[in-house]
């Protein structure tokens, strides 16, 4: 942002030649630029809306206020309220073993954190299906002792825990990293516990970037859809979320409905985008939120 | 050498990104001097810091729990089938049309991303223009925004009473329930992967670089070619196989849009489902298995650009 600031091409007049384009390449350039995002991003999520609101704000209120969106509300809720924390005491470990410590096969430990990442969703659901299914290791077990986990909220919190895993820990890991360890040797040198090192030295310094993990993790796992879908069994009222919720009404042809659900997930991708930029331009104070990651 | 590794590898790995943002940026200099020095502090005095084998264990035993030990279960219970029935499940017709939209849509999607991409992070760091900060933080929408909520929007734009369906319609082009939808939705969750790429790479450009050619005679295309899109290259590279693996385990914006016809408009991941709805685990998991191998190896290729990358950026600053 600050290196980019004197290259700002003026805005009348005066430009230099060598290292800039004539005004009309620079003007067909933002031009194209801005009509492809316009249509592939800006329409889509203005449509979300405008199909939610067509019949009017009362059959909009009536939609989310529905018993089986309320449930699924609620549903969503609580999922990311237990994979969240989950992932977060892990991120939190995770990195503080990688960063403060040195052993081998670190980078590898590193990759596989990452794994989640570049497993499709689907598969992530699946996977749980052959341990817990009924088919699975343990179904005969969980049927004995009447335990229900695939096609149940249990199913849901594991499938949306293992897409959002590795969102914490990758963003406290390069982090912690970076801070090294020095402050921590001091104070354990001058007869601070760990826990208090941890709580009065290393996490204020990682606060901002923990923040940043933790919206993250949560956008998705509210908006987890492909993983959940296939543990989920899709019984209203019982195992819907948001996104199955809306899936179920478009399916129905229920459009405003669908969409009004729809809307509310558009919301939260609204504000964790506001979140994300408030956030990224506190964390270390120098970066552009651009360059940090989605 | 690069470029036929990444054609392969499903997931989604919107994170791979911060790793390669994390690793460049301005602290740069400072995280190496900080990480050697606390690496020698460290090699003379072992563990002066307490938690390591807590934290160190308790990492592993997660991993394993949530991770790792599921995943194995897809490559055991696919151990069931011998090599030749395996072989049969995974190169069946309907399985390898799934492949060829999944991949070529993939493919293409990135393509566009590539091409896309790098035009709006050039805009994005090198012009103002009004609403300039609002679009730059939009561009994250498809990390942000619920699958399932892009499918639908998708689907309901490009449908034949859609916006955007009801003009295309008359050109003889129809998008939603054919392959084209699939082309639509992935080129959609792809579009952040190439922007944000590219776009430290370009903040982080020297400009006398481009100074120095042009007071050698360089034209200002000359100058983009022969300076600048080589320093970019690997960003580029990363971007599209980044998004190449996102598009490839993608299913909520798909499937809404795709119409989901076999051997026309099914994607792989929606095979897995139909086949697991059909009560056959073996044969979605040997699929499964077949997509999980391309996503790694795919993630080891990322994970090599990523550091081609660095290398890039670090021989220039």
């Amino acid at each position: 942002m600050n290196m980019a600031a004197p290259f700002t091409a003026p805005a009348s007049g005066q430009h230099a030649t060598g290292t800039s384009e004539p005004w009309v390449v620079r003007w067909l350039l933002i031009s194209v630029a801005l009509t492809f995002l316009t249509l592939f991003l800006f329409v889509p999520l203005g449509f979300v809306f405008y199909e939610a609101l067509k019949k009017g704000i009362g059959v909009y209120l009536a939609a989310i206020t529905d018993p089986d969106a309320l449930d699924a509300i609620r549903l969503t809720l609580l999922v990311a309220a237990i994979a969240v924390p989950l992932n977060l005491v892990f991120g939190v470990a995770a990195a503080w073993s990688i960063a403060k410590f040195n052993f081998v096969g670190k980078n590898v430990l590193i990759t596989l954190i990452d794994l989640p990442f570049s497993v499709s969703p689907v598969i992530a659901g699946l996977i749980y299906v052959l341990i817990f299914g009924l088919q699975g290791w343990f179904g005969p077990w969980l049927r004995e002792h009447d335990l229900k986990i695939i096609f149940a909220v249990p199913g849901i919190v594991l499938a949306t825990t293992f897409v959002t895993f590795p969102f914490v820990a990758r963003e406290l890991i390069p982090l912690m990293q970076a801070q090294g360890t020095e402050q921590e040797e001091a104070a354990t040198v001058l007869g601070a516990s760990g826990w208090q090192t941890f709580w009065r030295i290393t996490l204020p310094n990682v606060k901002w970037g923990l923040l940043y993990g933790v919206i993250l993790c949560n956008a998705r796992a509210m908006g987890e859809f492909g993983a959940v879908s296939v543990v989920s069994g899709h019984i209203r009222g019982a195992t819907n979320t948001l996104p199955l919720q809306a899936e179920i009404l478009y399916n129905e042809y229920q459009f405003s409905a669908a969409f009004a659900v729809a809307s509310l997930l558009a919301m939260l991708a609204l504000v964790t985008l506001a979140l994300k930029f408030i956030v990224g331009q506190h964390a270390d104070g120098r970066q552009h939120p651009s360059e940090r990651r989605p | 050498m690069i470029a036929p590794t990444m054609v392969a590898d499903p997931g989604d790995p919107e994170a791979k990104l911060a790793a390669r943002n994390f690793a460049r940026p301005p602290p740069q200099a400072t995280d190496l001097a900080g990480v050697v020095a606390s690496q020698s502090v460290r090699r003379h005095q072992k563990h002066v810091l307490p938690g390591f084998g807590l934290s160190l264990g308790y990492t592993l035993v997660y991993l394993s729990i949530i991770v790792l030990i599921p995943l194995s279960a897809a490559f055991i219970k696919t151990a069931q089938l011998t090599w030749p029935e395996f072989t049969a499940v995974v190169t069946a017709p309907r399985v390898m049309a799934s492949y060829r939209l999944t991949f070529g849509a993939s493919f293409c999607a990135a393509a566009i991303n590539t091409v896309f991409g790098l035009l709006v992070a050039w805009v994005l760091v090198r012009y103002r223009f009004p609403g300039r900060s609002l679009v730059d933080a939009l561009v994250d929408l498809p990390f942000a925004l619920p699958t399932a909520v892009a499918g639908i929007a998708l689907a309901g734009l490009f449908s034949t009473n859609g916006w955007f369906g009801s003009l295309l319609a008359p050109l003889g082009i129809k998008v939603a329930y054919t392959p084209l939808g699939v082309l639509v939705a992935l080129t959609f969750i792809g579009l952040p992967f190439v922007v944000r790429t590219v776009q430290p790479v370009l903040e982080e450009l020297p400009r006398e670089l481009e100074e120095v050619a042009a007071t050698l005679g360089a034209s200002r295309w000359e100058s983009f070619r022969r300076v600048v899109f080589p320093i970019v290259l690997p960003a580029l590279l990363t971007g599209f196989a980044l998004a190449f693996a996102r598009a490839i385990g993608e299913y909520g914006s798909v499937i809404f849009i795709a119409g989901n016809m076999p051997m026309v408009s099914e994607i792989t991941p929606l095979l897995i489902i139909t086949k697991l709805e059909q009560y056959d685990f073996v044969g979605a998991t040997a699929i499964a298995v077949v997509m999980l191998v391309i996503s790694f190896t795919l993630l080891l290729a990322i994970n090599a650009l990523q550091a081609w990358t660095r290398r890039r950026q670090g021989a220039l600053t």
